[in-house]
């Protein structure tokens, strides 16, 4: 590594930290309901929006009515969007004529987009309509972004409540989320976007005559519309199919590095929220800097995996799958963030990635995306094992576990522990079955170690809600695409369910007075126990299955061995 | 209405990137900066290996794994390729990127030193005089983009314009001899 690529870390991290309190504060006026600069511009918008589609901004609902709402509204999202690219050849806009997508890739895609996922099983460029990627895909990069938000502030209400089972209304939240956070930093992000190169228009495809003589078809589109918001809600489903590595997505390093830090950008920024809406700045800077700690740990371990020779291609620099223009810093700096955060594009090929490498952006999917995460999912996925990390440093002195001044009890944890075993029975499960048929394994492009982390990979994208890949898999199958869509509905409601639940049965308690007793839960030891858990809880459970994969194969590739 | 919004700003402010960064020559398209072409013929500066071979449509890379047997003997035939068609010394360190297909399939770039190391076989096949050669090695030099800001990326050169410029090169001295 020269000095530019760590001073290109150094900055990326310092602009992340800048930004958190600044985005942060926004965040936390606009989620309260207080006066903030964008209401002049705005919020004639959001109060059409309610007047237009009949809510009563007043009522608020306790956590059954809540958690309904949200599944009425991702349900009607995803019946739309299933039919939308069922009968797309009979709809406007577009203009390469493409046909109808499959029953199954659209039944993958549809759930895909409505839970955060955005796993690619199509490719963008040769199957989707401008019509379904800007009414169906755009729109669910908007609003499922936005139902993460809605999740982790009813779970923030259920904390700060002094017993009352009102978590806000659901509408609300969404339209707020959506209006006065995505949309103005998607447009911001966009247009910077196409000053760099993005495309976007309403053009057919360009067809050019090459130097050499030879046709050469150009896709064209509204990409740096979609692209941003992508970016922005930690969706990660590419316009194109080479996603964010193609030139037309990622045209210069400059927008690489805005496209890595909108990754990021609104997870980091609402651990500030989330402090100062339960009323202690310090609780969400201690949030920030867990993840920080273990995002800085997988990407120096990744970083330092990727830049050792492999001895198969001699003392060359492992470019397979990568741009000239990112270089290797760069993609592994985004694999990390990518799958640290639920976003899933990517830049660099991660099935071409140094096995060790491979495995961190794997550890980082499995341990359920908190560290930074997706919108609103990482927060809530952390508090879960904030509340595990409690429950297990009561038990040890022997206290009843409290957080934030509400007990943590036998509910509690229940549902902490059903939240954070489903993804997991999800992957394991679905890995093994897929290993042993022949549906699961005929679909493999590398043979040996690398195919069962190809397949590892696929689940826990799909549980995760991540949407990154080990693309060499091709998982547009009626195998791949239904196993995959169930994983991602247990990855997502199977989360958001025991949340909400959670949110509903902290709301109606008492908040305790802080005491000298009090355990406290913004320092140090507080965050190096909180590590422990993740890493003891979420981690090991993968430990042999990882052994399989990506660590023989790492042995294996030192002792030059192919398949 | 978002895409529509965004639509009208970008063709408003940055109409020729909004429309792909397209190249004219003469009234006809031959491509947009952004999106790298396929060059076999001996005179033109090569591309990086792309497993779409440079079609769009859709775009895409190998996906094999570190350990994959076909991304080895890949690797060594386009080692070997490279040094025979640019006449190279055997122990000369090759580039990585000419020898592993990229992401996007599309790469629009190599590293300079990549462009250096084919000047002297572009010369032989169009017989430059050793004044355009000197052009040619001044141009990759002209061309040679640094990282943005001096902060992101990495030093790149653009093959398909570097290519463009070659055939200008051996056209006006054409000309003038």
């Amino acid at each position: 590594m020269t000095t530019l690529d760590y001073i290109q870390i150094i900055v990326f991290f310092s602009v992340l930290t800048g930004l958190t309190p600044i985005l942060g504060n926004f965040m936390y006026k606009v989620f309260t309901g207080q006066k903030h600069f964008m209401l002049p511009v705005l919020g004639w918008l959001e109060k059409l929006t309610y007047r237009f589609s009949g809510i009563n901004t007043l009522k608020e609902s306790d956590w059954k009515s809540y958690t309904f709402s949200l599944l009425l509204f991702n349900f009607s999202g995803f019946v739309f969007l299933f039919l939308i690219q069922l009968f797309q050849s009979y709809l406007p806009l577009n203009p390469a004529n493409l046909p109808d997508v499959s029953w199954h890739s659209a039944f993958n895609t549809a759930v895909s987009f409505m839970t955060n996922t955005n796993w690619q099983g199509y490719a963008g460029e040769t199957t989707l309509s401008y019509f379904v990627q800007m009414i169906g895909l755009t729109v669910q990069n908007f609003v499922s972004a936005s139902t993460g938000l809605a999740v982790i502030l009813a779970l923030i209400r259920g904390l700060s409540n002094k017993s009352s089972e009102k978590l806000g209304n659901f509408w609300v939240d969404l339209t707020r989320s959506t209006l006065y956070v995505l949309l103005p930093l998607s447009i911001l992000l966009s247009v910077t976007l196409a000053g760099q190169g993005v495309v976007q228009n309403f053009k057919t495809y360009d067809t050019v005559q090459t130097l050499e003589g030879t046709e050469q078809i150009l896709p064209m589109g509204p990409a740096a519309s979609q692209i941003a918001v992508k970016q922005l809600g930690t969706n990660g489903g590419g316009f194109f199919n080479a996603n964010s590595s193609h030139p037309f997505e990622n045209p210069t390093p400059f927008s690489n590095f805005l496209e890595m830090l909108a990754i990021l950008l609104i997870p980091a920024a609402f651990t500030f929220t989330y402090g100062k809406m339960v009323g202690s700045v310090k609780q969400g800077w201690t949030i920030f800097t867990a993840m920080l700690i273990m995002l800085l740990a997988g990407l120096s371990i990744s970083l330092y995996a990727e830049y050792q020779a492999n001895p198969i291609f001699g003392n060359h620099a492992l470019m397979e799958g990568k741009e000239t223009r990112f270089g290797i810093t760069n993609s592994v700096l985004w694999a990390t963030s990518t799958t640290a955060a639920s976003n899933g594009s990517v830049n660099a090929m991660h099935d071409s990635l140094s096995p060790v490498s491979g495995m961190i952006a794997m550890i980082n999917i499995m341990l359920g995306e908190i560290i930074f995460g997706g919108v609103g999912a990482g927060m809530y996925g952390m508090i879960i094992f904030v509340i595990l990390t409690v429950f297990i440093a009561g038990l040890m002195v022997g206290r009843t576990p409290e957080y934030l001044g509400k007990k943590i009890q036998a509910f509690e944890v229940q549902m902490a522990i059903i939240a954070v075993l489903l993804p997991n029975l999800v992957i394991l499960v679905f890995s093994a079955w897929a290993s042993v048929t022949h549906q699961g394994l005929s679909s493999l492009n590398d043979t040996g170690p690398h195919g069962l982390s190809e397949i590892l990979y696929a689940y826990s994208s799909a549980a995760g809600n991540n949407g990154s890949a080990f693309a060499g898999l091709n998982a547009n199958t009626v195998f791949y695409n239904l196993t995959l869509g169930i994983g991602m509905l247990i990855g997502r409601f199977g989360v958001i369910i025991p949340v909400l639940a959670i949110a509903g049965s902290l709301g109606k308690k008492m908040i305790t007075p802080t005491s000298s007793g009090t355990f406290r839960t913004d320092n140090w030891l507080f965050i190096g126990l909180l590590i422990s858990v993740i890493l003891i809880v979420g981690g090991l459970t993968y430990f042999p299955a990882l052994s399989l994969g990506p660590v023989v194969e790492h042995i294996l590739m030192n002792q030059n061995i192919t398949f | 209405m978002y895409p529509l919004f965004v639509t009208g700003i970008a063709q408003l402010v940055f109409p020729a990137k909004a429309n792909g960064s397209l190249i004219l020559k003469d009234t006809k398209l031959i491509g947009s900066v952004l999106i790298g072409q396929q060059f076999d013929s001996a005179i033109y500066f090569s591309s990086r290996p792309s497993a779409i071979s440079y079609n769009p449509l859709p775009s895409g890379a190998s996906n094999s794994g570190p350990t994959n047997l076909k991304l080895k003997t890949a690797f060594y035939d386009r080692k070997s390729d490279f040094i025979r068609v640019n006449l190279l010394d055997s122990l000369t360190e090759i580039p990585a990127e000419m020898l592993f297909a990229s992401a996007s399939g599309l790469d629009p770039h190599i590293t300079p030193r990549a462009a250096l190391l084919q000047v002297e076989r572009i010369a032989a096949a169009r017989g430059l005089s050793s004044v355009q050669k000197d052009m040619v090695n001044k141009e990759i030099k002209k061309l040679t983009e640094k990282p943005q800001f001096s902060i992101f990326g990495e030093e790149r050169i653009n093959v398909l314009n570097l290519n463009i410029v070659l055939d200008k090169i051996s056209a006006t001295d054409h000309l003038q001899n």
